[in-house]
């Protein structure tokens, strides 16, 4: 048998609360909703992690700007460097940024791998930038990390509404604590996006218009914290912490 | 050590087959290590035998025996069905590639190719990482 799975609700039980920030394609901002959510908390002087799980696509290193990629330092298990005050774990440390042609069942066994040998010690928070959707790594997560509270991103363009949805309609029927959702990269109208979302039942969270901004902030974390997209996600770190 | 979480894995899913069996005592745990995470079976002993003062029901391994046995790694590609072993490639790896690969083996695909189609599409037959394949021990009503 793989002792893997019995070690991990162990590993995550000094952290308060998990929460993880999902939505249904790629491209609509999951991952700097977490990185930035990350960093908020922690400016807040909130004890925080960063967990970077999407690992087709891992990205949250670049927003960080973490740019060494050294072994994070191994003492009964891995301890997670800390990155502008947020400790993060990455797979690009072991990666080194290269291609990483993995299969689902790679993918499920390099989770179950990272989960079980992560110490992350007493947090307040922990924040789970997760893969697309309801995919095979995002179904993995959802089943390993049991007491995970969700953050759903959206878009309001009309390609991503079914996709969103269909992740809601997945929590819910698995009976997942949702938080809510932030609408990002608004430019146009939201009406039907928000009408699928009241028909779901599910808290508007944040409503973040694109921030043309943002892009040229990425490599300088204290710009990126001056961003109007960072001021909206203070506005969503203190409505989290609240709920 | 990384290998110290790995091994307190195995006794905390040791305790739970224990708890199910209704097992008064562990006798025998047997571990299979993968080929591909290159971990030294001396050293996963020592920290099999370290973590045991971690479990919350310690006095179930008070006279445990661990047998643990190394598992040739062997690939197989999927774009061409060639199949080779671990232990013919490694030497091509860089140290830092190896360590890469001990700490979370499914980076091979990260440094490895097949040696016929040099593609990085490859799975894992056998010896990928650590495996509890058996525990023994004594029922509570003394069986």
């Amino acid at each position: 048998m793989d002792p893997r799975k019995d070690v991990i609700d162990d590993r995550l039980k000094g952290i308060k609360r998990i929460i993880s920030i999902t939505g249904g394609k790629g491209g609509i901002g999951k991952t700097s909703i977490a990185t930035l959510l990350a960093l908020k908390l922690a400016e807040e002087n909130y004890s925080v992690g960063l967990f970077d799980l999407d690992f087709s696509g891992p990205s949250a290193h670049l927003i960080l700007n973490k740019d060494n990629f050294d072994f994070p330092e191994e003492e009964n298990g891995i301890i997670p460097p800390i990155v502008n005050g947020v400790k993060f774990m990455t797979i690009v440390d072991y990666t080194k940024e290269n291609p990483s042609p993995m299969r689902g069942i790679d993918v499920t066994n390099a989770i179950l791998e990272i989960l079980a040998i992560t110490r992350w010690d007493k947090m307040d928070f922990l924040i789970i930038d997760m893969p697309p959707g309801i995919s095979d790594p995002a179904l993995d997560i959802i089943k390993l990390i049991k007491r995970a509270e969700f953050v759903v991103a959206a878009t309001p363009s009309k390609i991503s509404i079914p996709e969103v949805a269909n992740t809601i309609k997945f929590l819910q029927n698995t009976k997942k604590s949702i938080l809510g959702t932030v609408i990002n990269m608004i430019m146009n109208g939201t009406e039907q996006l928000e009408a699928k979302l009241e028909e779901l039942d599910v808290d508007i969270l944040a409503k973040i218009a694109y921030d043309k901004n943002y892009e040229n902030a990425i490599g300088d974390v204290g710009k990126l914290l001056q961003t109007d997209f960072a001021e909206q996600i203070k506005k969503l770190s203190k409505r989290i912490v609240k709920k | 050590m990384h290998e110290w979480a790995l091994a307190d894995a195995v006794l905390k899913s040791s305790q739970k087959v224990a708890e199910k069996e209704d097992l008064e005592e562990v006798t025998d745990i047997f571990v299979k290590i993968g080929e591909l995470q290159s971990i030294n079976k001396e050293i996963f002993h020592q920290a099999l035998e370290a973590t045991i003062e971690q479990q919350t029901n310690k006095e179930l391994f008070e006279n445990v025996n661990f047998t643990l046995e190394i598992v040739k790694a062997e690939l197989k590609c999927n774009n061409c069905g060639h199949k080779w072993l671990f232990e013919d490639a490694k030497n091509n790896l860089e140290d830092s590639e190896t360590e890469s690969i001990h700490f979370i083996p499914e980076t091979a695909h990260v440094f490895l190719h097949c040696p016929k189609c040099n593609s990085q599409d490859f799975k894992v037959i056998h010896g990928r990482g650590i495996w509890l394949d058996a525990i023994e021990g004594e029922k509570k009503n003394g069986s």
